[in-house]
């Protein structure tokens, strides 16, 4: 990816201009990249040479056929997977993610919903929520957390968005698998993190969900990064965003959705097999 | 605050009332207060009985709400044990030997006090010095204060290790029991600075207070047992309930997921097994002076199996499970191994229960691990289910990972 595609207005900032002032804005709206990163797995190489740039904020589409080094990629960024080679950096002041924890990872404000909806199921959907909301996260602050009128709110809002506002008392592993999604989904906005990495929002949702889904995510990008990883090309084209292609560990092309399935590589990658 | 603890932990009226009564009766019952009708000896195996019960809370915490399977609280508790009779031993065996030198003609020096105490107390191990171990157990407060930080530190440091490393499930639980192991074996050594296999005798007898007779003793300690009981299942109630408990019970279904929220596991985990070996070294302090000795064999790994074995038959994920399976199970216990149990003749062969309980207690925790996972806990369900039906289903540590697995299908 080159400097001349990034610094082109996020999608949403209509203020792009030849002065100097929103070019700083677009500077600083650079909120995570990843540059030459590689990963391999007992001489696999999940991730070759990878190099990826999201913006705050801005909605992007990661597409890709299996195997691609879609969820590699997320693990790199939420800290599950170290990569051998290759800069991860974060925020204004580009602080590097690879010497953070997950949770430290996680409190910087990187959120991640993954594939298989994974709640805690023994527990309610109330508490689900109050666990993800944003407060203080050490032992001794969860210890003497007192229930506040704001955090109760804050569930409620959650709650009717992803619409379980009459589910909060209900065991979370008696939701249905759509439901489940929703909850994770919530369990993200509660989070309120600045990225987004959403893995598979839509599978198991009904057409009208999916829909629901996609408002909320371009919605969420009005203010946040999000990421989207999805393998459904009609979800995709719905999301209206910037799309990247990543095969075999790398990204094989990037921009809007018709000029990627224009491009003949990825024609062969989706196609030719 | 009491009231949200109360609402989110309906458990906790019964608990205290059932122990309250349970303390009234007994008390009514004992030779110093009551009718005489408990010996001494039953006071004080009911009062021993509280401190497992304390244990077992403290157990199921650990292990039935944040997943750790711990062998080594039995550990902390001995440690406990060994922390307050060291004092009980020395300020005895000082009374015993300042009256033996009183009748000497020259008044005897501190340094020559100091060894006859040594003498008294490790010439069973064929040293008449302190070892730098009983630096402090000439004072009350300080040893006191080393029930809680020696087990308190051993727990810090060997947890913030293990944890760190991300050692989690069994191998965890095979790291506890080796470091159970190796403490108890390094006590069992004459030079440990602790008797070696001797280990640390007449406890019962409480400094100063030799005129006292022990069936005075006896309920004091069952009181102060039962108090201790108490307050640690109010805080154990109190940590489980509310946000931190829903951290805790998270770790246990999925680490990573909490981890993915923000929580610092290890540190969350850390807190639990720091907190909860402090408190098994208090229940540890209250139990061996009511059993009047304490050697390595206590600190054993088997002992912190035992432990184990009680939570899982008393219900894991409840605290009055855990204090349940361990009262009963260590009560039928020695009744079963003090031949209380009525042997069975079958003719050809005699089932002696000394010999068979062993096999006896292996069989039932077999049985309720494999049918009735939630233990003699699930019993208050079935009472609570009749009297108001269940809206929120049931899904516990068990049926939580059943649930976690058919969704992975």
């Amino acid at each position: 990816m080159t400097e001349a595609v990034l610094d082109r207005p996020a999608p949403g900032d209509k203020t792009a201009g030849g002065d100097a002032a929103p070019r700083r804005r677009d500077r600083r709206a650079t909120l995570l990249e990843l540059s030459g990163v590689s990963v391999s797995f007992d001489g696999f190489r999940a991730i070759n040479n990878l190099s990826f740039q999201i913006g705050e904020p801005e909605l992007r589409a990661v597409i890709g056929p299996n195997g691609a080094g879609k969820t590699t990629f997320m693990d790199i960024v939420t800290g599950k997977t170290r990569p051998d080679t290759g800069r991860v950096t974060w925020g204004e002041r580009n602080v590097s993610l690879l010497k953070m924890s997950e949770s430290r990872i996680a409190r910087e404000g990187i959120g991640r919903k993954f594939q298989k909806p994974t709640v805690f199921e023994a527990q309610t959907v109330r508490e689900n929520l109050a666990m993800a909301l944003r407060n203080p996260r050490g032992p001794l602050d969860v210890l003497l957390h007192r229930k506040s009128a704001a955090g109760a709110r804050r569930i409620e809002e959650v709650a009717h968005e992803i619409g379980l506002a009459e589910h909060l008392p209900r065991i979370a592993g008696e939701l249905s698998h759509g439901q489940k999604q929703w909850l994770e989904i919530g369990m993200l906005l509660a989070q309120d993190p600045r990225l987004l990495l959403v893995d598979e929002p839509a599978a198991g949702m009904t057409p009208a969900e999916r829909e629901h889904t996609t408002d909320l995510l371009k919605r969420l990008a009005e203010r946040h990064a999000v990421v989207v990883v999805e393998h459904d090309m009609e979800f995709v084209r719905r999301l209206d965003c910037k799309v990247t292609v990543l095969h075999e560990g790398s990204v094989l092309a990037e921009g809007s959705l018709d000029h990627v399935t224009a491009n003949p590589q990825v024609i062969e990658v989706y196609l030719g097999r | 605050m009491i009231r949200s603890l109360v609402r989110d932990t309906p458990s906790i009226p019964w608990f205290l009332g059932i122990l309250a009564a349970f303390c009234l009766g007994v008390t009514l019952l004992s030779e110093a207060t009551g009718t005489g009708a408990l010996s001494t000896s039953f006071v004080k195996t009911l009062g021993k009985t509280l401190c497992l019960c304390l244990v077992a809370i403290a157990m199921d915490v650990v292990w039935g709400y944040c997943g750790i399977l711990s062998l080594g609280h039995m550990a902390f508790f001995g440690l406990g044990g060994y922390a307050i009779g060291m004092w009980l031993m020395y300020a005895r065996t000082e009374i015993i030997v300042a009256e033996s030198l009183a009748s000497a003609t020259i008044p005897p020096t501190p340094q020559e006090v100091e060894d006859a105490i040594a003498t008294q107390i490790f010439g069973v191990v064929g040293s008449n010095e302190f070892p730098w171990l009983w630096a402090f157990a000439d004072s009350f407060v300080l040893q006191l204060a080393m029930v809680v930080l020696v087990p308190g530190l051993l727990a810090l440091v060997f947890g913030w290790l293990a944890f760190r490393s991300r050692v989690t499930g069994v191998y965890l639980s095979i790291l506890t029991q080796a470091m159970t192991l190796a403490l108890s074996l390094y006590l069992f050594q004459n030079d440990s600075g602790l008797r070696g296999n001797n280990g640390l005798s007449g406890l019962q007898n409480l400094p100063g207070l030799g005129a006292v007779p022990q069936s005075v003793v006896s309920i004091t300690f069952f009181w102060a047992s039962a108090l201790a009981l108490a307050a640690g299942y109010l805080l154990f109630a109190w940590v489980v309930s509310g946000k931190m408990g829903s951290v805790i019970r998270g770790i246990r279904d999925d680490e990573a997921r909490v981890r993915f929220l923000g929580y610092h596991v290890e540190g969350f985990k850390l807190f639990v097994f720091t907190l909860t070996a402090i408190v098994a070294g208090l229940a540890g302090a209250l139990y061996y002076p009511q059993a009047g000795i304490i050697n390595p064999a206590e600190i054993a790994p088997i002992a912190s199996i035992y432990l184990a074995v009680w939570v899982a038959i008393g219900g894991r994920g409840r605290l009055y499970g855990a204090a349940i399976g361990a009262a009963f199970v260590s009560l039928l216990s020695s009744w079963f191994t003090g031949g209380g149990a009525p042997d069975i003749d079958l003719g050809i062969y005699e089932i002696r229960w000394t010999d068979w309980w062993l096999v006896l207690l292996g069989l039932s925790f077999v049985l309720v691990t494999l049918y009735a996972p939630k233990g003699i806990g699930g019993l208050v369900d079935l009472i609570a289910e009749r009297r108001a039906p269940r809206r929120t289903g049931d899904v516990g540590p068990d049926a939580g990972a059943l649930r976690k697995t058919e969704a992975a299908e």
